[in-house]
């Protein structure tokens, strides 16, 4: 309710008119007769993109817990490797971590037949599998970060009352420990993964079709610059919506029972953030 | 240390980056150094966009509070490789037609420029939020002081807000200058010669992918750790006289 | 109130870093990516090559004062238009699609399109041969649109490159089976010591409406002025003998057009 009437407020009302003045002046004055010919193409190029979205993002956050785990409570023999990582990802450029792994370790191939020979090769030929191994990594480096002190952060009673109910280790982590900290920092999550989103064009550098590729496509067969590069920020802003969404239902739902008394292993919030 | 090089076989590639031509490490140096301009204009322009941003955001008017948040939702929303090609061409080609249409002769808009321009307005945006978070942690009690005071707002702005919320924004400023210098990095793209397009230059006329894609790395890394070592005596300088914060920001 | 205006000109160009463009600077605008032997990077950040040196001679030849300005390919038609450069000399094949939008001047080279593999395959430059292999080539070329055209429906997929250099890495690597892309450039390819794995299987068959009537410099539609004086330099440099002695210095035969 309060929604709607926020929407209805006259600035507003002046605001949506001058968008939508806008869609219609893009609609006909901007050329489109390009778009029946590649929409094919741009679907597929865009579910490449969740795809690899998906993929990375999931991939990357099952390195993240070990790396964030070695380093908040780590012997140093695993904290110190894991903290070199995440410095070294997010140190350089995923554009340039990108071409390193494709093009420098394609430089190599052709020192070793072995490898041509082997049965991975049909894997190796493709460009995805470095798309999603740099993809991957470079979650895993900004998210190690953000799960170190998200492991840190979780409130130590919470652990030892598990380990009081006799909970073994490895229980008190699964059940309580690992959901307390995603909890803690699952707004974070939400815009590191709208900034993996981000990253991902940059895998159309390594040839991978994906939508930004497409795009790229349209404009070098048809010279039409500003209507693909304008869908594209729709096509985006439409995704990046989505994952905002799905990320605060994810929070509501496992923050329904915050109430104060009412924790219970698996709804409880630690509801202390400093 | 000769022998470690032999060792390694790494002559050919300290030949390949060694700092006069043949080697290609001179270009790197000066890619590096176009990158760090870029770099450096962009977060100060950000930072600009950001002050007026966050200032508008917390005390503007409705509208101006609306247009702020569509500007920060859409650019923070949208690839910047995708920005950067939409402001690149459309930026100076609507600038030409401007001039044009005022009469004057259409400008030539360089690299450089334009990069800070495109990566500025990203900039902008990211730092809006952090300097309006920042601000928001300033207890008002401080600025309200001065208000009573009679202060003008600049002066306000320039004794009271800015220090008070430095130790705040500091660590969220410090991520959005590593941004910046990573982001130069898209401008390859559009054909900018900073490090990461003479990397790939180099390497391609070499064919030794695996030094260049390396040595820039390592460059972009000293430069990483460069800057956290700076933003740390920022930091420690912006919270002089204040108790310790060490857990809760990050 | 002239004065005023030359001003707030100056303060504009100022203040965006540029100084007002000089009557007779004319902007070239080159692949920002190495393309030997036609344009080629050395290690001092100097641009040389056939190409380049031909710039430089029409140049001299028109009389203009030419400033070479290196811009990503995959973005050259897009900055011509957007006036960051006044013409294109990128080795751009002058075909219909591209004169929709842009002009050309008459053409300064020409040369075939082939196809190359490894030197163990058994390919030919036709649509049978490359059933199920996977064909490289580079993004916004012609051969990008012949390929599409001709060799799409057999081949297993065709992988677009933004740069000529990164297919020819990927054939070497072996991740690709074979390139469509300019004789010259891969007859320099084949016979350098990275190349060594692959030689020319032949040139595709001609198919004019898609490959072009030769490469020309792209100009702006209507900047005719331009073009004119491009024509002139052109027709003069393959008069003279200038054209005849870069090219000389480079290959073994003359790649003029017609």
């Amino acid at each position: 309710m309060t929604g709607l009437r926020a929407l209805l407020q006259p600035h507003r009302l002046i605001l949506m008119a001058v968008f939508a003045a806008f869609v219609i002046w893009c609609a006909y004055a901007l050329r489109w007769d390009w778009l029946p010919k590649y929409a094919p193409l741009a679907v597929e190029g865009l579910w490449t993109t969740i795809w690899l979205l998906v993929v990375t993002s999931v991939l990357g956050m099952l390195l993240a817990i070990p790396l964030g785990m070695a380093q908040a409570i780590g012997p140093w023999y695993l904290s110190a490797p894991a903290r070199a990582f995440c410095t070294i990802i997010r140190g350089t450029p995923l554009l340039l971590q990108i071409w390193l792994f494709y093009y420098g370790l394609g430089s190599l191939f052709p020192q070793f037949p072995e490898i041509r020979n082997s049965e991975l090769w049909p894997y190796l030929r493709q460009a995805w599998p470095y798309a999603v191994l740099a993809l991957t990594l470079s979650y895993a480096g900004y998210e190690g970060e953000v799960m170190r002190g998200a492991f840190a952060g979780v409130d130590k009673g919470q652990l030892e009352a598990g380990r009081a109910f006799g909970m073994s280790r490895v229980t008190v982590f699964r059940r309580i420990w690992l959901p307390l900290a995603v909890r803690n920092v699952l707004p974070t999550l939400g815009g590191e993964t709208i900034l993996q989103l981000k990253a991902t064009p940059l895998v159309a550098t390594i040839t991978v079709m994906e939508i930004y590729a497409v795009s790229s496509r349209v404009r070098a067969e048809t010279f039409i610059v500003y209507e693909p590069l304008l869908l594209l920020a729709v096509a985006y802003l439409l995704v990046a919506g989505v994952i905002t969404l799905l990320f605060s239902r994810w929070e509501r739902r496992g923050s329904g029972a915050r109430a104060p008394g009412a924790t219970t292993a698996t709804t409880g919030q630690a509801a202390t953030k400093p | 240390m000769d022998a470690l090089v032999e060792f390694f076989g790494l002559a050919d590639s300290l030949k390949l980056l060694s700092l006069s031509p043949p080697g290609w490490g001179s270009n790197l140096l000066r890619g590096l150094l176009h990158s760090l301009q870029i770099a450096f204009g962009a977060f100060g322009l950000g930072l600009i966009i950001g002050l007026f941003g966050a200032c508008g955001k917390l005390y503007g008017g409705p509208v101006l509070r609306d247009l702020l948040a569509i500007y920060t939702t859409v650019i923070r929303a949208v690839p910047e490789l995708v920005l950067i090609l939409i402001l690149y061409y459309a930026g100076s080609d609507l600038i030409n037609k401007a001039a044009e249409a005022m009469g004057y002769d259409r400008v030539e808009i360089n690299g450089v420029i334009a990069g800070i321009w495109v990566l500025g307005l990203v900039q902008g945006a990211y730092a809006t939020e952090v300097l309006r978070g920042a601000i928001q942690a300033v207890p008002p009690g401080q600025i309200e002081a001065a208000r009573a005071f009679g202060m003008p707002p600049l002066l306000l702005m320039r004794r009271v807000t800015v220090p008070a919320m430095m130790s705040f924004a500091t660590p969220g400023l410090a991520n959005l200058w590593l941004i910046a210098t990573k982001d130069t990095a898209l401008l390859a793209i559009v054909g900018f010669n900073e490090l990461t397009l003479e990397t790939r230059q180099a390497a391609s006329s070499t064919r030794a992918y695996f030094t260049f894609f390396l040595a820039a790395g390592a460059l972009y890394l000293m430069v990483t750790l460069g800057s956290g070592v700076v933003f740390g005596w920022i930091e420690k300088w912006s919270r002089r006289g204040q108790p310790s914060l060490r857990e809760g920001r990050r | 109130m002239k004065f005023m205006k030359s001003l707030a000109a100056a303060t504009l160009a100022g203040a965006l870093g540029a100084g007002a463009a000089m009557a007779e600077e004319v902007k070239i605008g080159i692949a920002a990516e190495p393309y030997p032997p036609f344009a080629s990077l050395d290690a001092s950040g100097e641009w040389g090559g056939w190409e380049v040196e031909i710039i430089n001679a029409v140049c001299e030849a028109a009389e203009l004062d030419c400033v070479i300005t290196p811009v990503a390919w995959d973005g050259i038609i897009p900055s011509l238009t957007g006036q960051q450069i006044d013409a294109i000399m990128a080795s751009m094949s002058i075909t219909d699609e591209r004169m929709k939008t842009i002009d050309f001047s008459d053409p300064y080279y020409n040369t075939p399109a082939v196809i190359v593999a490894d030197r163990s395959m058994d390919i030919a430059p036709s649509a049978a041969s490359l059933d199920g292999k996977i064909l490289g080539v580079q993004a916004a070329t012609t051969h990008q649109a012949y390929a599409t055209a001709h060799f799409a429906d057999a081949a297993a997929e065709i992988r677009v490159y933004q740069t000529q250099d990164e297919a020819n890495q990927d054939l070497v690597s072996g991740r690709i089976d074979a390139i469509q892309a300019d004789s010259i450039a891969m007859g320099e390819f084949v016979n350098s010591d990275a190349g060594a794995c692959c030689e020319i299987k032949g040139a595709v068959p001609n198919d004019e409406s898609i490959l072009g009537k030769g490469v020309g410099a792209g100009l702006r539609k209507g900047d005719d002025d331009l073009r004119e004086k491009i024509n002139a330099g052109i027709a003069k440099i393959i008069e003279n003998g200038t054209h005849d002695e870069i090219t000389a210095r480079y290959f073994d035969t003359s790649i003029l057009a017609e």
